[in-house]
């Protein structure tokens, strides 16, 4: 009985972290239209609900009434999985992300690593889902996909590893805490905008959306999907892009904390900033749409493994270098 | 590369000023139409949806002469005559395939009675491919809807006919 209330006080947690993070999902996928058309001097999506913002909830209706359509040659077991893994995935990773001081549901020590494993993870869905479809442009979709994410997880995982040298702890709530003085975009901003490229890099988002290339590979490894398993799909890629933002707010702007600690800016409740600042990095993110053409397959591996990765190794010495010198490695008691 | 182009790439100059111009034009005007609340202008010249006229008597313009039917490059018109008591030659049957018609205006220069005209109306979409098969009393209908629109227009393009 005991286990029981156990249980469903830890649903009900989980539910309370869930459900916002499903609807701001839905707000986000609006707010990359609209943007992406004001940009293009269009409207976007005005229609469904006040200022159209209840455009992705129709969208949603309408995946889950479509007929799901699973290939002959598929490998089907697979081919249903794929879309619940990457989904999932997307939205457990949301655990350990902290909105403010007290609003986190899972407090663990190592944050970090839990969010940089099951975001590599995430590249399984993909692969799974380009594979089981048994079709040449799901499969090459995968595969690029795959290639890509690995790559740019290298650059991510140094560059945390800069912010990591400051903190001294992987404990994401430690890491926010560290910048009270100083947000980290301040000393490692050139690690911020690396950071920031190798995140729509890892989100297949333009310039780096050569999975879904639509204009070689008809949509890449979601060429297969429809209805509600395609919904799915897209709703793990926008959880993932959001959940990159946040890993963005926490790294380096300060999570929860404004920008300076006097009056006008501390009457403003910490979640509000968090959310505020996951909103700024996601317009980024829906800007940089709208703004660049697409990257060829080997401009992109050249970015990553001869640009990033070599620049972000260098930076990573510099920090710790710095740091020893001027004495200012962070000292942790055990 | 040169010294410049390598600054360039470094700092991002060119993706920033993107980033700068693209925040500007959010803010201006957008150019598109916001369709069902807003339309754009039509030419008294569009080849829309096709109507037949009447005489203000109230009288059919139509005598079948058939010249439509003749000319009509798809063949979606099939008329059917008669000649009445008084011996004047009206149709029976005037069907016009909309599914057939490519919006030539073929019928409409090729009529010497200003009878089937095509009107301003784009927005005759509908749920079945039966509806869309128009007969007589559809077109007198839709003739009788926009006389006054269809009159204004073969007025405002005559000089240029």
């Amino acid at each position: 009985m005991e286990y029981l209330s156990l249980l469903s006080q830890e649903l009900y947690k989980i539910l309370f972290v869930l459900i916002p993070v499903l609807v701001s999902v839905a707000l986000i996928v609006w707010l990359d239209r609209r943007v992406w058309g004001l940009v293009q001097k269009r409207r976007g999506p005005n229609v469904v609900g006040p200022f159209g913002l209840l455009q992705t909830v129709a969208d949603a209706l309408k995946y889950i009434f479509k007929e799901i359509i699973i290939p002959a040659s598929s490998d089907k077991t697979i081919f249903i999985l794929a879309p619940i893994v990457t989904m999932t995935l997307a939205l457990v990773a949301w655990a350990v992300i902290p909105i403010s001081e007290t609003l986190v549901l899972a407090d663990i020590n190592v944050g970090v690593l839990y969010l940089f494993a099951v975001s590599s993870l995430g590249v399984y869905g993909i692969i799974m889902g380009g594979w089981a479809s048994n079709s040449k442009y799901p499969f090459l979709g995968a595969i690029r996909s795959a290639a890509q994410m690995v790559s740019y997880e290298v650059s991510i995982g140094i560059i945390i590893i800069n912010v990591l040298l400051c903190v001294g702890s992987l404990n994401l709530k430690e890491i926010v805490l560290a910048q009270q003085n100083m947000w980290f975009v301040v000393p490692l901003f050139p690690m911020f905008v690396i950071f920031f490229i190798s995140a729509l890099a890892e989100t297949n988002r333009p310039p780096f959306d050569l999975p879904e290339a639509e204009a070689e590979l008809v949509s890449g490894y979601q060429t297969e999907y429809s209805g509600m398993m395609y919904a799915m799909f897209w709703l793990g890629e926008y959880a993932n892009i959001l959940l990159m933002c946040a890993m963005g707010s926490i790294l380096f702007l300060g999570g929860w904390l404004p920008p300076v600690d006097l009056f006008p800016f501390n009457l403003i409740p910490a979640p509000v900033w968090m959310i505020s600042k996951i909103i700024l990095l996601f317009f980024l993110f829906a800007l940089v749409k709208a703004i660049v053409p697409r990257y060829r397959y080997d401009q992109l591996m050249r970015l990553g493994w001869k640009i990033f990765l070599p620049f972000s190794l260098f930076y990573v010495v510099l920090t710790a270098s710095f740091l020893f010198y001027f004495d200012l490695l962070p000292t942790r008691s055990f | 590369m040169k010294f410049n182009r390598i600054l360039k790439t470094i700092f991002l100059t060119e993706f920033i000023i993107a980033l700068a111009i693209a925040i500007k034009e959010m803010f201006q005007p957008s150019k598109t139409l916001n369709y069902p609340h807003e339309k754009g202008p039509i030419s008294p010249r569009m080849r829309g949806e096709h109507a037949l006229r009447r005489y203000p008597s109230g009288e059919e313009r139509c005598i079948a002469c058939k010249l439509c039917e003749a000319v009509c490059p798809a063949q979606a018109i099939t008329i059917e005559s008669t000649e009445r008591p008084d011996g004047s030659r009206k149709t029976t049957r005037y069907d016009i395939d909309m599914l057939k018609c490519i919006y030539c205006g073929l019928c409409e220069q090729s009529c010497p009675v200003e009878a089937i005209v095509q009107g301003p109306n784009f927005e005759f979409a509908t749920e079945t491919r039966e509806e869309l098969y128009y007969n007589k009393s559809k077109l007198l209908d839709n003739g009788d809807r926009w006389e006054s629109v269809l009159a204004k227009n073969i007025k405002l393009d005559k000089p240029y006919r």
